[in-house]
């Protein structure tokens, strides 16, 4: 065991990774020499040289596209988007083309590939470096999309992106990446992906979140279990594509009540689909409606609103008070 | 010093004039080649010409016709290696066809079967490409995962003149020629992308011409000689396979519409396709072949029966594999199902909401 930051963890995963199978090629801007904006890559291309640890041109189609070719040739590749607000330039590439390839080739063509970005917002960025768009994902069939809250589900989520056999989108809270450190063991160990984390059983009602806002959501709940008696379950998704239905469903049948957190805008957000979802197949078991505490459908906004914009512990309060007035 | 717009000359290559004279030296092509390149292309026409036919009887789905581009298809891949691999748009299917992918797969394809875009096990052709341009990434891609594994492959993306706008064969050209990837760019400029002409693509009086910003070999062909397409296409490939990527510009014309949803006599100019017709691919080789004393009349009639009759053939497996079934669109989504895939799945299968 050793005590890590995220991005400690991310950065040890991607070594091991690239140790263990010589398939596995990391390219995106400024990842070489630099280490990448958040030093993720730190050291890499030292240890495996510029053949394996690539700085691309400033191009994120290409860099999603390259890596599509890459990995339907038998490499690994495990391409860098700087910030997430960027991969708008690369979503050809990845909802039609590395989200797709394996259908329309009839199953003979597969895309193994990962794409990381940091994403969520906290840390007064400038515009389009913070924004949440997981969910346009979640909307794309083939992708799966993979988000840790700590670094040990750093590591062990990363490890199994790489050798998974379908694309995945790797989202890395970059408000956590050095937010706290903890003991994460060094050997070699893998998180399912498609499978939530249970991170405290309750009775009294469910909180579905993951990725930024899962340390928020854990000080929130601490806070009102100790001032006003109750017992919250909270659920941290890990994935969003495919959802683990079972663990949200059980869960909500338990306690009745839930409210879902996240920090990407609410209209057609991952939030609807988790409440839909609830609605089809577990409404009699509920006694409150649900509640959405997310960004507002607004673009990310500038740095000096971006605290009240993003889900607070005012917000969540509000959003667990109203889901238990009923 | 300025560097003006289209200073730079670019000289198309020929080896045979319009009539089917050889012009210039006579390239490295003995007569079986000559013979296998003529073939090619009558079976690429009659393909052609009978899936337009089969999807005007509501037989087959949208296709998009290639007559016109024989040469340029058929002379390129015919330089092709068997590891090669060839990226192609939707109106290659001369190209795949001389590279392996057998007729009754284009068929499947186009009658929109789900296992349609599957090539045969060792056919290096990826599946036919939508996106306008997003197949010069690919090919980039693989040609990266050769030069890793250390392959003699090169991969080639197929586009046309419409392609050459969009970014993604921009950061491709881009991309290898930085990473000096194994990859040729074969262009069809066939002078229309739908209903736009090509003078309103680009203000570049050539399309080869593009090469010089990427820092890569750029070579303007003219795509209706089957014998210079193959020659330049022979150099190109020799020259990438030593890391030296190359952009092909083959001037064509898309004799027929742009998809059999669409009508070319809205945008084209009066006489156009009559100047092109007298430019045709087959008719130029075969008056080659005819004066060289290895082809004739009684050949000719005997070569487009035996296309025929193999494009029957082909024609009458598709017709008779069973369609695809809505339960099989699960299938090909993960490598293992989600439960709500296996659920959507299964609501078919037992509710029979859809057979």
């Amino acid at each position: 065991m050793t005590a890590m930051t995220m991005i400690e963890a991310i950065n040890f995963t991607l070594k091991k990774e690239m140790e263990r199978d010589q398939n596995v090629i990391c390219l995106g801007e400024d990842i070489g020499k630099n280490g990448g904006v958040f030093r993720a890559t730190d050291g890499l291309q030292e240890l495996f040289g510029e053949n394996r640890v690539v700085d691309t041109p400033i191009a994120e189609s290409a860099i999603v596209g390259a890596a599509v070719g890459m990995a339907t040739r038998g490499l690994r590749p495990v391409a860098e988007i700087q910030f997430l607000g960027f991969i708008y330039e690369a979503m050809d590439q990845m909802a039609a083309q590395a989200s797709r390839i394996r259908f329309r080739s009839g199953g003979t063509i597969t895309a193994p590939m990962v794409v990381r970005a940091p994403f969520g917002g906290g840390v007064r960025t400038p515009e389009l470096h913070s924004d949440s768009l997981e969910g346009l994902f979640l909307h794309s069939p083939g992708m799966k999309v993979v988000m840790p809250s700590s670094a040990y589900d750093a590591k062990g989520l990363l490890a199994s992106a790489i050798r998974d056999n379908d694309p995945v989108l790797f989202l890395e809270p970059m408000k956590l990446y050095r937010a706290f450190k903890e003991e994460v063991p060094e050997e070699d160990y893998l998180l399912g992906i498609g499978k939530a984390n249970i991170l405290k059983e309750g009775e009294d009602l469910t909180i579905i979140t993951y990725g930024p806002t899962v340390p928020l959501v854990k000080n929130v709940v601490a806070e009102i279990e100790k001032t006003q008696g109750l017992s919250i379950e909270i659920i941290d998704l890990r994935t969003i594509s495919p959802l683990d239905e079972e663990t949200i469903l059980s869960s909500v049948q338990k306690t009745g009540r839930a409210v879902i957190v996240h920090e990407a805008v609410k209209a057609g957000g991952p939030g609807a689909e988790i409440s839909a979802l609830i609605n089809e197949k577990a409404l009699f078991h509920l006694t409150a409606p649900i509640i959405r505490v997310t960004g507002f459908d607004t673009p990310y906004p500038v740095p000096s609103v971006e605290d009240d914009w993003l889900p607070n512990a005012t917000r969540i309060g509000q959003g667990i008070r109203e889901v238990l007035s009923h | 010093m300025w560097l003006e717009p289209n200073e730079t000359i670019v000289n198309k290559v020929q080896v045979l004039d319009e009539t089917g004279k050889l012009i210039g030296s006579h390239p490295d092509v003995n007569d079986d080649e000559l013979l296998a390149l003529y073939k090619w292309m009558v079976q690429a026409r009659t393909f052609d010409q009978r899936a337009l036919k089969l999807q005007r009887q509501g037989r087959i789905g949208t296709y998009a016709p290639m007559i016109g581009q024989e040469a340029a298809q058929v002379g390129s891949a015919f330089a092709l290696k068997k590891q090669d691999w060839i990226y192609p748009s939707y109106r290659e299917v001369g190209a795949c066809l001389v590279h392996g992918v057998s007729m009754e797969n284009f068929f499947l394809y186009t009658m929109g079967h789900i296992k349609g875009g599957t090539s045969a096990q060792g056919t290096n052709v990826f599946p036919v490409q939508i996106i306008i341009g997003a197949q010069c990434l690919h090919a980039v891609g693989s040609a990266w995962a050769s030069k890793y594994k250390d392959e003699s492959s090169v991969s080639v993306a197929y586009i046309g003149d419409g392609g050459t706008s969009q970014g993604d064969f921009h950061e491709a050209l881009n991309f290898a020629g930085v990473y000096k990837l194994p990859t040729v760019f074969f262009v069809q400029n066939n002078q229309w992308a739908i209903s736009v002409p090509r003078s309103k693509q680009t203000a570049s009086a050539t399309i080869a011409q593009k090469a010089a910003a990427y820092g890569i070999t750029g070579i303007q062909v003219d795509g209706n000689d089957v014998l210079a397409v193959y020659s330049t296409m022979k150099e190109a490939l020799r020259r990438a396979r030593e890391g030296k990527p190359v952009l092909v510009e083959a001037v064509t014309y898309r004799q027929g519409p742009h998809t059999t949803a669409d009508d070319p006599t809205k945008y084209r100019q009066n006489g156009e396709l009559e100047q092109w017709l007298a430019k045709d691919p087959l008719k130029r080789m075969k008056a080659f072949l005819i004066e060289r004393g290895i082809w004739n009349e009684e050949l000719e009639q005997v070569e487009f029966e035996t296309a025929n009759d193999k494009v029957t053939k082909a024609f009458e497996i598709a017709a008779s594999t069973p369609s695809s079934k809505t339960v099989e669109v699960f299938d090909f989504v993960y490598e293992q199902k989600p439960s709500q895939l296996a659920e959507q799945q299964n609501s078919i299968q037992v509710e029979g909401v859809v057979k």
